[in-house]
C-alpha cells in the first residue's frame, strides 16, 4: 500500500508525515498538492492524509477554506469508495468541515493554544487505525493545537458511541479519563473518531512527531503500524 | 440589480464561547460592572447583483449554509440592502 499526503496552502505538519511514512515505516508516499483533481493512481489499499497545519490562515473557521480546495472532490469520492483518509489536527477539522466526519472542532475552552503532551487512551481495537494498540494502555502524543474542543449534538454523540466511533479520549498518565486530562474542553474527552464506514479516521493528537526514538516517543508509531497492518521489528 | 448583505454569524447559545468570556473578563477588569454576559461572532458584508431581492436572498442563504456558517456550532442572519 502507499500513503498520499495533501498539502494545502499552510499546511506544516505534511512534511514530518512524509518523514515518518518513508523514513521510518518504510512506506511508498507521494505528496499530493491541493489544486490537484484527481487521485489517479491511488487504490482502495492506500491512504490519504490531511495533515496538520493552519490551511489558509484558519480564515473564517478552521479547514472551512480548505475543504472547497480542488483536491477535496477527489477525496470525499476516495472516502466513498472506501478509501481511507486520516485527518490530524488541522486534517481532522477539514474532514469534518468536509461532512466525512460528523460534529466540530471549536476553540479550546480555555483560550490558549496548547502544545504540549497529553495521553490518550484508545477506546476500541476495531479500526484500521488502532487494530494494534493496547486499550488498557494510555499513549502519550502531543497536541498543538487553538481549536481542538471536539463538539456534536447530543444525537450525533449516541450515534458515536452506539457504533464504536469513538477512537480515542484524553486521559491522565494512568489511563483514566478525567475532566482535568481534558486539554481542550472536547465533549466526553474525544480526541479522534472514525466514521460510520470505519474508512475515515481524524484525531487532534499528532502521532506522527512521537514515532521515533531520537524524538524520544514512539508511542504514536502503532497507530501507523496499525494502518499498514505490520508490525515494525526494530524498537 | 445591486444589494449588499450584512450578515451575523453568532456561535450557539447553548455552546460555550470562550472568547465572550475573556472578553467579558476585561469589561469586568474596566469597571464595567452591569456587563452579565458577553458572546463573539463574526459579522460578513457581502456586496452582490441578482435580478431581483428574491434571488440576491436566496443566493445569500446559499453562501450562508455551503461556508459562510457552520450549522453545528453557530447561526446566522442578515439584512439585505438594496443599493
Amino acid at each position: 500500500m502507499k500513503f498520499g499526503v495533501v498539502v494545502f496552502p499552510g499546511s506544516n505538519c505534511d512534511r514530518d508525515m512524509v518523514h515518518v511514512l518513508k523514513n521510518v515505516m518504510g512506506c511508498e508516499v507521494r505528496t499530493i498538492f491541493h489544486k490537484e483533481t484527481s487521485l489517479e493512481g491511488f487504490s482502495r489499499l492506500d491512504c490519504i492524509i490531511l495533515p496538520g497545519g493552519f490551511s489558509y490562515g484558519d480564515y473564517l473557521r478552521t479547514g472551512a477554506i480548505a475543504r472547497f480546495s480542488p483536491i477535496m472532490e477527489a477525496v470525499i469520492e476516495f472516502a466513498n469508495n472506501g478509501g481511507r483518509v486520516f485527518g490530524i489536527c488541522n486534517g481532522f477539522q477539514i474532514l469534518c468541515e468536509a461532512g466525512l466526519l460528523p460534529g466540530a472542532l471549536l476553540r479550546n475552552t480555555n483560550m490558549k493554544y496548547n502544545c504540549k503532551n497529553v495521553f490518550l487512551k484508545p477506546q476500541t481495537k476495531e479500526s484500521q487505525l488502532t487494530r494494534f494498540v493496547d486499550t488498557n494502555k494510555a499513549l502519550k502524543i502531543p497536541i498543538a493545537h487553538g481549536d481542538g474542543r471536539y463538539y456534536c449534538d447530543a444525537d450525533t454523540l449516541k450515534t458515536l458511541q452506539k457504533n464504536d466511533q469513538i477512537l480515542f479520549r484524553y486521559c491522565d498518565a494512568n489511563g483514566k479519563i478525567t475532566e482535568t486530562a481534558n486539554p481542550n474542553g472536547s465533549i466526553e474527552n474525544i480526541a479522534g473518531i472514525c466514521n460510520v464506514g470505519r474508512n475515515v479516521f481524524g484525531m487532534m493528537p499528532h502521532p506522527e512527531r512521537a514515532s521515533e526514538l531520537d524524538l524520544g516517543n514512539t508511542d504514536g508509531r502503532i497507530l501507523f503500524e496499525s494502518l499498514i497492518n505490520k508490525v515494525l521489528e526494530t524498537a | 440589480m445591486n444589494f449588499r448583505a450584512e450578515i451575523d454569524i453568532m456561535p450557539h447559545k447553548e455552546l460555550l464561547d470562550p472568547q465572550g468570556k475573556a472578553v467579558a473578563h476585561g469589561l469586568h477588569n474596566l469597571s464595567f460592572d452591569g456587563v452579565q454576559d458577553v458572546r463573539v461572532g463574526r459579522h460578513i458584508s457581502i456586496k452582490l447583483s441578482a435580478k431581483d431581492k428574491s434571488e440576491a436572498t436566496q443566493q445569500v442563504e446559499d453562501a450562508c449554509k455551503k461556508l459562510l456558517a457552520n450549522a453545528i456550532m453557530e447561526g446566522y442572519s442578515f439584512e439585505l440592502i438594496e443599493e
